[in-house]
């Protein structure tokens, strides 16, 4: 812990996840699939100070399994939130100038209401009675905490991946509450590739026995196809060249090869990476996660370009050369949107072989680019 | 191109810019062109480039730029989506295509600038001609083998180019070894700056 307290004094310090309640019944929210869901918590968290005039908030939108814990430290963790090299005094996302929120998505298990959470009608954790939520969901309840925290525009939003398609959607959903948006490795819909890879994944999970059609909470999770879930998504993250230099065909020597398995490295770390996730992460939740951003489509059917016409805020997408999951091509379809619809847009395909994990791995360009961006869109706010 | 002919040329296409205007820069590298439009003369910019390290450099500065590949740049744009559209050197060294990219470019935009190095410079003629080598002058100071430039194109050849394809020249301006220059130009400058627009809309 030593090491922790260490690195706290230069960063943010120890931060706490709030709540922020709403959708009381009869006020329930009404979902894209036509049900209502109510009462809603939202687990959020916030670094830096929200200025007079509040126009210094920025939304940070976390990937599939990330949550409101995006930077600090919380008490006794070894590890700080998921995104603090670029949150923080003097970071990208500079807390001394900007209000930093993050808060855990809709259908999440990390404190906002999911699947796992109690169903007040019943007694008992929802399961797979939880109603079917999107994406566009996820960003109504996002923009009902930024109601709750007296915020009108908000300077930027920001997210990479599944964060990303939230951003697409913010711009979609509510055009003249962003004055910016950061467009990190993500697509407007996804491949059938994509989609592919999380239908092995829900597989994987819905065949384990323990999943027990969602109903697992008072017994044993369905851990082998949780963890069987998460390792197809390692690899789907890293790289034909990232995984050579990470493991080459090196065997570990605390590795325990499995039946045909010759403990090669890169075994015992999709199988750590696999068992690990299973402590922090439900499977319900991964199941109506995958599902909202494979049903996503940032253009509702039609053409994205039409979905930003009139548009006026200022958009920075960044894709990543070696990420084959969000490929840099999905990347240039929204460039390209953007030219058609008149959108003031910049573009970086960064150079990197750690494939879609750069998007949190690549922190020094990134916090270049970012710093660099959202000073000038700051600049412009202030009609400099 | 040394910097400090940069200066000057740049100098002489900012005069041509209206302030207020909107200026798509193809090539534009590292930005310096563009951010001085910024500056000086209030535009709306956006710049397109295909090096990693001169997009880097132009986000530095707040500038909006494309990390993409000129050639296909242009689609995406509505008909005249900008008052103009300029290549700094770039329609010689990095589009592949510059026919098709001039015609698009008068299709997105009102005015094109096109600046490039005048391969029919005398001294160039000279080491063609007396030398039996490959020219390497001033504005064009490659050899051979490491040059960036794909197309080698001298002012007459431009002139006949806008001839043939319907594009009247509003405005040139030539640079020789110390300036400007205006006699002869052919023979005795180094680079050339045209603005060009569609025959009609000059007349009309």
């Amino acid at each position: 812990m030593q090491e922790a307290n260490a690195v706290t004094k230069d960063g943010l310090g120890l931060v706490v996840t709030k709540e922020f309640k709403f959708a009381e019944p009869p006020g329930e929210l009404p979902l894209d699939c036509g049900e209502k869901l109510g009462p809603i918590t939202v687990a959020y968290e916030t670094y830096g100070e929200l200025n007079r005039e509040k126009s210094n908030a920025i939304l940070v939108l976390h990937a599939f399994s990330g949550d409101a814990h995006a930077a600090g430290w919380h008490e006794g963790d070894s590890k700080p939130g998921w995104w603090d090299e670029m949150i923080g005094p003097g970071k990208a996302f500079d807390t001394d100038r900007y209000f930093v929120i993050c808060s855990n998505v809709l259908g999440g298990c990390k404190g906002t209401t999911g699947p796992s959470s109690v169903d007040r009608a019943t007694g008992k954790p929802y399961g797979i009675d939880f109603p079917l939520v999107t994406i566009p969901d996820m960003v109504q309840v996002q923009a009902r905490l930024v109601d709750h925290l007296g915020i009108g525009r908000l300077l930027s939003v920001a997210g990479g991946s599944m964060g990303g398609q939230q951003v697409l959607e913010w711009l979609v959903s509510f055009p003249e509450r962003v004055q910016s948006a950061l467009v990190i490795a993500t697509a407007a819909k996804h491949s059938p590739q994509q989609i592919a890879f999380n239908e092995v994944g829900r597989e994987a999970i819905m065949s384990d026995p323990n999943w027990n059609n969602g109903q697992y909470y008072d017994g044993e999770q369905p851990v082998r196809g949780l963890s069987i879930a998460r390792m197809v998504g390692h690899i789907t993250y890293m790289s034909d060249a990232s995984m050579a230099e990470k493991f080459g065909r090196r065997t570990g020597g605390n590795g325990h090869a499995r039946p045909f398995g010759r403990g090669f490295e890169v075994e015992d770390y999709l199988h750590h990476k696999g068992l690990t996730f299973v402590d922090r992460f439900d499977a319900n939740s991964y199941l109506y996660i995958t599902r909202a951003i494979d049903d996503y489509d940032a253009g509702k059917g039609g053409t994205l370009a039409a979905a930003f016409k009139g548009l006026e805020a200022r958009v920075f997408v960044i894709s990543f050369k070696s990420d084959w999951l969000y490929p840099s091509y999905q990347s240039a379809d929204i460039v390209r949107a953007c030219k058609k619809a008149g959108v003031d847009v910049s573009y970086y395909d960064v150079s990197s072989t750690y494939g879609h994990d750069a998007f949190l791995l690549e922190v020094e360009e990134q916090s270049v680019l970012i710093t660099s961006f959202l000073r000038k869109v700051t600049e412009e706010g202030e009609g400099i | 191109m040394t910097s400090d002919h940069g200066t000057i040329a740049h100098n002489a296409v900012i005069g041509w810019v209206e302030p207020g205007s909107s200026v798509l820069e193809l090539g534009c590298g590292a930005g310096d062109l563009l951010a001085r439009l910024v500056k000086e003369r209030s535009v709306k910019a956006q710049g397109i480039e295909i090096d990693d390290g001169a997009v880097f450099a132009c986000i530095e500065k707040g500038l909006n730029v494309l990390h993409e590949d000129v050639d296909e740049a242009l689609h995406d744009y509505g008909d005249q989506t900008f008052d103009y559209v300029i290549f700094d050197q770039s329609l010689q060294r990095v589009v592949r295509q510059p026919d098709l990219v001039l015609q698009e470019a008068l299709r997105v935009s009102r005015k094109v600038i096109v600046g490039f190095s005048n391969f029919a410079h005398y001294r160039a003629r000279g080491q063609i001609l007396l030398r039996g080598r490959t020219p390497v002058t001033r504005s064009l100071p490659f050899a051979w083998h490491d040059t960036p430039n794909l197309h080698f194109l001298s002012i007459c050849d431009f002139r006949d180019y806008c001839d043939s394809r319907g594009m009247a020249i509003e405005q040139s301006v030539f640079f020789g070894s110390k300036g400007i220059t205006r006699v002869a130009p052919n023979l005795t400058a180094l680079t050339a700056f045209f603005l060009i627009s569609k025959f009609y809309e000059a007349c009309g």
